[in-house]
């Protein structure tokens, strides 16, 4: 499994990764979903982005988990391009293998795309019981490559209570190395981590305990501000914890964290999926203060929509609005574009960050949500809303799946979601955010499952091919048979 | 001292000076984190002195076992060791510590430099030459200095001289490739030139492990 020369997917810069060859191939978890208890298992979705391929946009391939109800959740490569940080440099290694966590199961599943892409295999399963023995940790939620390690977080203990955290896989036989922090501090709540590598930093997150989310959202802990509101910094080289950053108790569900790409810079965003003062959702961004010690700033509030209450789900009917959810967001590699999306109001927001203290929308698109129902320009009604958001490299594509997590599904979208991924094209000027319309681009419904989670991209062609910024293609196939409205 | 084994010494420095693992890659890492062409060159001496670091222990562990031992168990020794660390580079061509992040003193990069110039052998691959092998040879060639014992280890003041010239040699390769790299190639090329040497690196040992065996 070693390479003779650096795995063309590994990039020394994020400019480089932005320059390279499209993506060909998406991978997005889908959510096996049934009644009385007869639900098929998870599976792992193969998706077609050749735009020269007559399979192009559809599921070419699922690879079904031998298990029920592991929950997929945020998957990643064994390997990317931290293997080339320069204290450690493994540029012969090859980015191949998919670690995919069961957020319900706490299974990890090891897949190798490498013989054939389209058909992954899986050749190693982490069960639950050795995570809990190595490291005291049990719903598996994100994973993220590290220079020394495959790092992995987890909600909470096998009890379902906390503290969550991470703990570290080794990058060649993917054994359970142990739990990552020495010192945890006052960290109990976990969601996600990431890292400014430059600063030995690691930023993490809060959204609840097992216990606290795997029955759906509980009301009385919302109201009684119960859930995650803090982000926490480590120290990556001692692995202790030296920073608590308060967001506000009111700001409800701290979770995806975005730090830029250029490590030099240190500052970076994460989505609140709501504010119990208003029930607005927001996005902080936080910085590293000259003194080394970082801030966090709220830089964009999104507000709540008036809605009948007949129409909202149960939860939501005695506040008459409808909640804008931010549950996901994502920067673009140059660092200059953030997407949020509103999972609750249906809509996929874009800002123009080039100034990250101060953003400025610049574009909007609505499809589904819990009131609005927006349909697709070209499949027509669809449902749930934006969630897993995921880019190309060269900021030009989005894709978006309609997923949270499945007792949430089910307790903000009542009749059940059926699953889409869309594609919007995302043009260089002010506004340009759309979704094609033509057939061959329409949502990807599979049977009875639902997709959810990110959809990852595998190793592109390692020849640079930067596009005009000025010639938008409108849409990627049979361009006579489509129009490009710019929507919002 | 001979020629041929300091221009071996020499030419092992300047493959360690280009190896990009064993630092001036992390001097260039640590210039464009600081967007300061004086972050490459400080980090530059203490990888060095690291480096020399190395050498040296396994310098000093050689000599003095020349002083105590006999030539013949030494070479067998350090022939066992020799062969013994390349079958272990075949097996595990990625173990080394993992150690340290982008913010280092210059003790820890002196540090860090030991460590990893220990792990790849760097020290090690320097005994045969130390132990005299190729140097003897190049002795009975020069009749008119035959030496007392044309076999033994080499003396303090010549390995001190190897490991001075390896060092120069090192420093002097790493700075003009890490300055290069930072102000004019920049890192895209490395994609495609960074070969992978493992597999040689680690044959190295057996072939260096073999020639102290029967030489």
């Amino acid at each position: 499994m070693s390479r003779i020369t650096p795995d063309p997917s590994f990039y020394a810069t994020a400019a480089q990764a932005a320059a390279a060859a499209p993506e060909q191939l998406a991978y997005v978890a889908t959510i096996g979903v049934g009644d009385n208890g007869n639900s098929p298992p998870d599976a792992l979705g193969v998706l077609d982005l050749d735009p020269g391929s007559s399979s192009y946009g559809r599921i070419v391939n699922r690879v079904e988990m031998p298990n029920v109800g592991d929950e997929l959740h945020h998957f990643g490569w064994n390997a990317c391009s931290s293997a080339l940080c320069p204290w450690m440099p493994h540029p012969h290694v090859e980015r191949r293998y998919l670690v995919v966590p069961g957020l319900r199961s706490s299974r990890v599943y090891v897949l190798d795309t490498g013989d054939d892409p389209q058909n992954p295999r899986i050749v190693k399963t982490i069960e639950p019981e050795e995570i809990a023995r190595r490291t005291g940790y049990s719903r598996v939620h994100t994973v993220h490559c590290g220079p020394d390690g495959i790092y992995v977080n987890a909600l909470g203990n096998p009890e379902g209570d906390g503290p969550g955290g991470i703990f570290v896989l080794d990058h060649d036989t993917f054994q359970v190395k142990g739990t990552w922090e020495r010192d945890r501090g006052p960290q109990e709540l976990a969601y996600d981590f990431w890292w400014h590598l430059g600063y030995d930093r690691v930023i993490t997150s809060e959204w609840g305990t097992p216990k606290m989310i795997e029955a759906g959202a509980n009301p009385e802990l919302l109201l009684d501000n119960k859930y995650g509101h803090k982000l926490h910094v480590f120290d990556m080289k001692r692995r202790r914890h030296v920073q608590e950053i308060e967001l506000g108790a009111e700001h409800q569900m701290v979770l995806e964290l975005r730090p830029a790409h250029d490590p030099a810079e240190a500052y970076g965003f994460s989505g609140v999926v709501v504010s119990t003062a208003d029930l607005s959702a927001s996005v902080f961004l936080w910085e590293r203060r000259t003194d080394g010690g970082f801030a966090a700033r709220k830089v964009i509030s999104i507000p709540a929509e008036p809605a009948d209450p007949d129409l909202l789900p149960e939860a939501l009917k005695q506040f008459g609005a409808v909640p804008p959810f931010v549950t996901d967001i994502a920067l673009s590699v140059d660092d200059r574009s953030l997407y949020v999306s509103c999972w609750g109001t249906g809509e996929l927001r874009r800002y123009d960050v080039s100034d990250p203290r101060n953003p400025r929308e610049t574009g909007s698109v609505r499809i589904g949500g819990m009131v609005n129902n927006s349909p697709h320009p070209a499949a027509g009604p669809v449902n749930g809303g934006p969630q897993m958001v995921e880019l190309s490299r060269d900021g030009r594509r989005v894709y978006l799946t309609n997923s949270l997590y499945r007792s949430w599904d089910d307790q903000f979208y009542p009749d059940g979601i059926r699953g889409w991924l869309v594609k919007l094209d995302a043009g260089q000027t002010a506004r340009s955010l759309w979704i094609p319309t033509c057939l061959s681009n329409s949502p990807t419904v599979s049977g009875p499952t639902r997709s959810a989670c990110r959809a990852a991209t595998p190793r592109p062609t390692p020849t640079a091919s930067p596009t005009e910024p000025d010639q938008w293609r409108p849409c990627l196939s049979s361009p006579s048979r489509c129009s490009a409205p710019t929507m919002g | 001292m001979e020629t041929l084994p300091l221009v071996t010494v020499a030419l092992l420095g300047a493959y360690h000076g280009l190896n990009p693992a064993m630092g001036w890659l992390f001097a260039v890492g640590l210039g464009m984190q600081d967007r300061d062409r004086r972050s490459v060159l400080r980090a530059l001496p203490p990888i060095a002195a690291g480096h020399e670091l190395a050498i040296a222990l396994v310098a000093t562990l050689v000599v003095g076992a020349g002083l105590l031992a006999d030539p013949r168990p030494l070479k067998l020794g350090a022939a066992a060791v020799l062969i013994g660390f390349g079958i272990f580079r075949f097996a595990k061509p990625r173990a080394h510590p993992r150690w340290t992040t982008m913010r280092v003193t210059r003790k820890e990069l002196a540090w860090w430099s030991f460590l990893m110039s220990s792990a790849h052998g760097a020290g090690l691959m320097v005994a045969p030459i130390l132990l005299g092998i190729g140097g003897a040879e190049s002795a009975h060639a020069h009749t008119g200095h035959t030496h007392d014992h044309p076999d033994a280890a080499m003396g303090l003041a010549d390995a001190a001289l190897a490991i001075t010239v390896h060092v120069a040699a090192m420093l002097a390769v790493m700075g003009l490739v890490a300055l290069a790299v930072y102000e004019k190639l920049g890192l895209t090329s490395l994609r495609k030139a960074w070969i992978n040497s493992d597999q040689f690196w680690a044959a190295a040992f057996l072939v260096a492990g073999t020639v102290t065996l029967i030489s």
